[in-house]
């Protein structure tokens, strides 16, 4: 501690180019930036929520070409060339078939995991369309709801399934 | 009128789509606008420290940094029911992680990193954390000055110690009741910390214009008490009610943990020193374990006696509440625990005492029920070991000494209506609690347990709340009101009530989210209290509403006001069947008369209502007298497990609830209620394990290490059972349900661990590890309490 310790270490900013929910965004970021925080304060975008800040919730989960990620855990850097897709962007006409059967569902309380949730499951009923209820368990395993005990959330997407 | 048309009905959730698009917003979500600063805190490292010096010089030099602020300040003390805690901390620090400085800067990075800069100089002074340590003779004194500290009236601080409050019931005799007694079983349980766990942390943003109004956008249970206890500590500032504001958006999560006033705090007093410029402070998962409220750690010391007919003679038990170093919200959970602790048994001889103790952990106060959870673990445990003991079913041991409508309470007031019998056979049943089964795999055993449970809404004798309600031109309604969403389906509710009235759908009516300034005042969101009160407050605003309408149509068409009634949108009149008039057609432009001129009004509605039988005067030794509890909704939880025997991990295969809900307003809601309730209590009974170190620190303050439920640790089954002993002043005969479902679920899986494999554990969590253990080393009790630190070391 003191005065030593502190310095101030100057950062190159980068200028990264990506497509976020469909539209090519370039802006200018710092190296240590994260993209979770990038998203949020920079560019509007603020389904994907803060909850832990080091990957355990999944509050902040989005696709990165298609696969889910933990926005708190990427640098906005790496996401140069590539897609992100946020809950926003999965909605831009109508509500897909998954969030339809969320809403009949009742599926979330707080709501405040809803855009992680939606994003992993986005991704699960992509790859495995007609998933095991074992399988729904296994793939939102990773993201933590605190007010539904999940019940909810696993029927939802399970009857999504089949209208896929 | 028997048969309703949107009370009662699976209703979908007004907000849910909101929820699901990403339209929700939650206080971090809100854009501040260029000039917002962020907040960083500097926190104390010793859980009970004098603060000799703060140098701020060097944090102030950083280019970004706009002020650094200390407790010297803001000299203020705050707190709900007893002003012990101050904004930031002043001569000493109390726990770890405590704030004691604040940095406020352009952006988080610079925050944080000239927050390292500030210099605090400390004196350590020797800490106490095991509440039985804390009340010794020779114990540190956490607050010297207690004894000044202003309070409400049934709080019963003994300045000099560490006992913030002792609440004390007696009733009958209790010795003799012993003597009576055939069996007599006494016992420790112990049950530790837990967090709330609420997706969001805790954010709020303060804001002071350059005219001095302060806004404050907090995610929140209790916009209303955070505005009167803001603007009580900030008075010398000159802030009142009047030049404070707050808005609450849509809340991530709330479980107790967001109300009264913690954090929030600290963004009103940040704001008022750099005027036009709104600052955020935003908790790090790891302060919200430790700096906002947790739920307390309890020593229980519980004698049970019983006749061999299986009547409970008298009961005695001491409840030592670890409830950290600023109990102004705390010291009432032990309130209101101590005075239910007997569990909803009608008991004649009861000796109970309750002492909310000063330790060093972080402060303690309300979690999802209230205290209750953390009762009825004991007594529930009691109750199943005392009916084994006298070789009776628990299911007819807890109904011989169920406590029935107009049975006395412990301090003396009757019993309310309700279908505790009812719930326990129900859940009994649906369990088969008697029929013994076997796993298919011989390394594994199945056991089943039930427990009871009871709870009040906890609140002062003179809680109000209210509701605005406003007809739009399409016939839409929005209802104002100050109750929040955190997750309860509370708007959804408040929706169903005025539709049931009003005749209008609930997917036409709007319920707005709180702000001060516009929504009038509603106490807090707590207690599972608003189906009940808010809903009458609601009720009644609809109830004005309609007046309103029946008498711009009578004026206008001659119609007596008693034959007309609402129907599909409509109003209707019993004595001219033809008559059809919507409502949308008149409740903003009124109707038009024959020469032209037209009778009506914008047609609004205000309810309002204050509980007016509840009092909080008791005799202090007894705490007879008084109406300390508005009703209490009961209810039970069975459950059916399976061991592994090897790795003493528990599996649950069947979890059954009954609760009396009075009447369940929304079926759909209320099951969403029960099942994420009981496993918040399974969390708490088998996952969630805070580990804290001799010193006093927090080890396991994020979710890699404090294991909160995945999908993936859900029961097999849920059997949620909703019984209608109908409550006789609730909203269409509703009492509230959100607390009480995570409270039998605990004791439930206690008894049935014990069933399975015949161990009883007396300490929470039931983690597998403490059951493997017992079986290796043939313990059939463990009481180990892996929370407890070590006696600090002599420094």
């Amino acid at each position: 501690m003191g005065q030593s310790s502190y310095r101030r270490i100057k950062m190159e900013k980068k200028t990264i180019t990506f497509i976020l929910n469909g539209e090519k965004r370039t802006i200018e970021v710092e190296p240590n930036d994260i993209l979770l925080e990038v998203l949020r304060t920079k560019l509007g975008i603020t389904a994907p929520k803060y909850g832990c800040g080091r990957g355990d919730c999944g509050t902040c989960t989005v696709l990165l070409d298609g696969k889910s990620v933990r926005s708190c855990l990427i640098l906005a850097v790496e996401v140069d060339g590539h897609e992100i897709t946020t809950l926003e962007g999965l909605s831009k006409d109508k509500l897909t078939p998954l969030q339809e059967s969320f809403i009949e569902h009742n599926s979330f309380q707080c709501g405040f995991c809803a855009p992680g949730m939606i994003m992993t499951a986005t991704e699960l009923l992509k790859k495995n369309p007609h998933p095991t209820e074992e399988e729904v368990k296994e793939a939102i395993s990773g993201n933590l709801c605190r007010c539904t005990g999940y019940v909810s959330i696993i029927e939802a997407i399970l009857d999504a399934s089949k209208k896929y | 009128m028997s048969e309703y048309k949107f009370i009662g009905k699976p209703i979908n959730r007004i907000d849910e789509k909101d929820k699901v698009t990403g339209a929700a917003k939650y206080v971090d979500d809100i854009n501040f606008g260029p000039n917002l600063l962020y907040a960083e805190i500097v926190e104390s490292p010793y859980a009970h420290a004098k603060i000799l010096s703060i140098d701020t010089s060097e944090a102030e030099k950083v280019p970004g940094v706009v002020k650094v602020v200390t407790g010297k300040d803001f000299p203020y003390k705050f707190g709900l029911y007893m002003k012990d805690r101050y904004i930031f901390a002043q001569d000493r620090v109390r726990f770890i992680g405590e704030q004691v400085a604040a940095v406020i800067a352009r952006d988080p990075k610079t925050a944080k990193k000239a927050a390292k800069l500030v210099k605090v100089e400390y004196e350590p002074l020797p800490a106490v954390f095991d509440p039985l340590e804390a009340i010794k003779e020779d114990a540190p004194i956490i607050h010297p000055e207690l004894a000044s500290y202003p309070h409400v009236p049934w709080y019963y601080p003994h300045g000099g110690t560490n006992i913030a409050h002792w609440r004390k019931v007696r009733k009958g005799d209790v010795e003799k009741g012993f003597a009576e007694a055939d069996f007599i079983l006494e016992d420790t349980y112990r049950i530790p910390r837990y967090a709330h766990c609420c997706m969001e942390t805790h954010i709020a943003v303060g804001f002071v214009d350059y005219n001095g109004r302060l806004t404050i956008w907090a995610s929140s249970q209790s916009p209303h008490t955070q505005r009167h206890l803001i603007a009580e500590a900030l008075r010398p500032l000159g802030f009142t009610e009047q030049n404070i504001r707050e808005i609450v958006p849509y809340v991530g999560g709330g479980f107790g943990g967001k109300a009264g006033v913690t954090m929030e705090i600290i963004a009103a007093a940040l704001a008022t020193t750099v005027k036009g410029h709104p600052v955020k402070v935003r908790w790090r998962r790891d302060q919200e374990f430790y700096n906002t409220y947790m739920r307390q750690q309890v020593i229980t010391k519980l004698k049970v006696g019983v006749k061999k007919d299986g009547r409970i003679t008298a009961l005695e038990r001491t409840d030592y509440w670890d409830a950290g170093p600023y109990v102004e919200y705390g010291a009432n959970v032990v309130n209101a625990a101590t005075l239910s602790a007997t569990g909803p048994y009608n008991i004649p001889n009861i000796k109970m005492d309750g002492l909310c103790i000063y330790t060093n952990f972080p402060a303690a106060g309300p979690y999802r029920g209230f205290g209750y959870s953390e009762i009825m673990f004991s007594i529930e445990s009691h109750m199943t070991r005392i009916a084994k003991a006298l070789g009776m079913s628990p299911r007819e041991f807890r109904k011989i000494n169920g406590i029935k409508e107009g049975d006395p309470l412990a301090y003396g007031a009757p019993m309310n209506e309700n279908g505790l019998i009812e719930c326990i056979d129900k859940v009994a049943d649906a369990i088969k609690l008697e029929e013994k089964e076997e796993s298919k795999d011989p390394k594994k055993a199945i056991g089943k347990g039930i427990a009871a449970l009871w709870k009040a809404p906890a609140m002062p004798p003179n809680v109000t709340c209210s509701a605005f309600l406003k007809f739009n031109e399409d016939g839409s309604i929005n209802i104002l009101l100050s109750g929040m969403e955190i997750g309860q389906g509370l708007l959804t509710v408040m929706a169903q009530i005025a539709a049931e009235i009003l005749s209008v759908p609930p997917e036409k009516i709007r319920v707005e989210l709180p702000d001060t300034d516009r929504n009038p005042y509603h106490w807090q969101t707590v207690a599972s209290h608003s189906t009940w009160l808010l809903g009458n407050a609601v009720k009644r605003a609809a109830l004005d509403a309609r007046e309103k309408i029946f008498d711009v149509v009578h004026r206008a068409l001659n119609y007596e006001k008693d034959h007309l009634y609402l129907e599909d949108e409509k109003v209707k009149c019993t004595t001219d069947p033809d008559f059809e008039l919507p409502l949308k057609d008149f409740v903003i432009n009124g109707i038009m008369m024959e020469d032209g001129t037209y009778r009506g009004q914008a047609i609004v509605g205000s309810g309002s209502i204050m509980v007016e039988f509840a009092s909080a005067l008791q005799d202090p030794e007894t705490s007879q007298g008084g109406h300390p509890n508005v009703h209490y909704t009961v209810g039970a939880g069975g459950v059916v497990l399976e061991i592994d025997k090897e790795t003493g991990r528990v599996h649950i295969l069947k979890l059954a609830e009954a609760i009396d809900v009075g009447k369940a307003l929304n079926p759909e809601t209320l099951k969403g209620q029960l099942i994420g309730g009981a496993v918040q209590g399974i969390a708490t009974a088998l996952y969630e394990d805070m580990r804290i170190d001799e010193n006093g620190k927090i080890l396991n303050p994020n979710f890699t290490d404090y294991k909160i439920p995945t999908s993936l640790d859900i029961p097999d089954e849920f059997i949620p059972i909703f019984v209608e002993v109908p409550q006789h002043d609730g909203p269409f005969g509703a009492r509230g349900m959100a607390e009480h479902v995570m409270i039998p679920v605990a004791p439930a899986i206690a008894n049935a661990v014990e069933d399975a494999v015949g161990v009883r554990v007396k300490a929470m969590p039931i983690t597998a590890e403490k059951i493997a253990l017992a079986l290796l080393h043939g313990k059939k009790e463990v009481d180990d309490f892996f929370m407890a630190p070590t006696k600090k070391k002599e420094a």
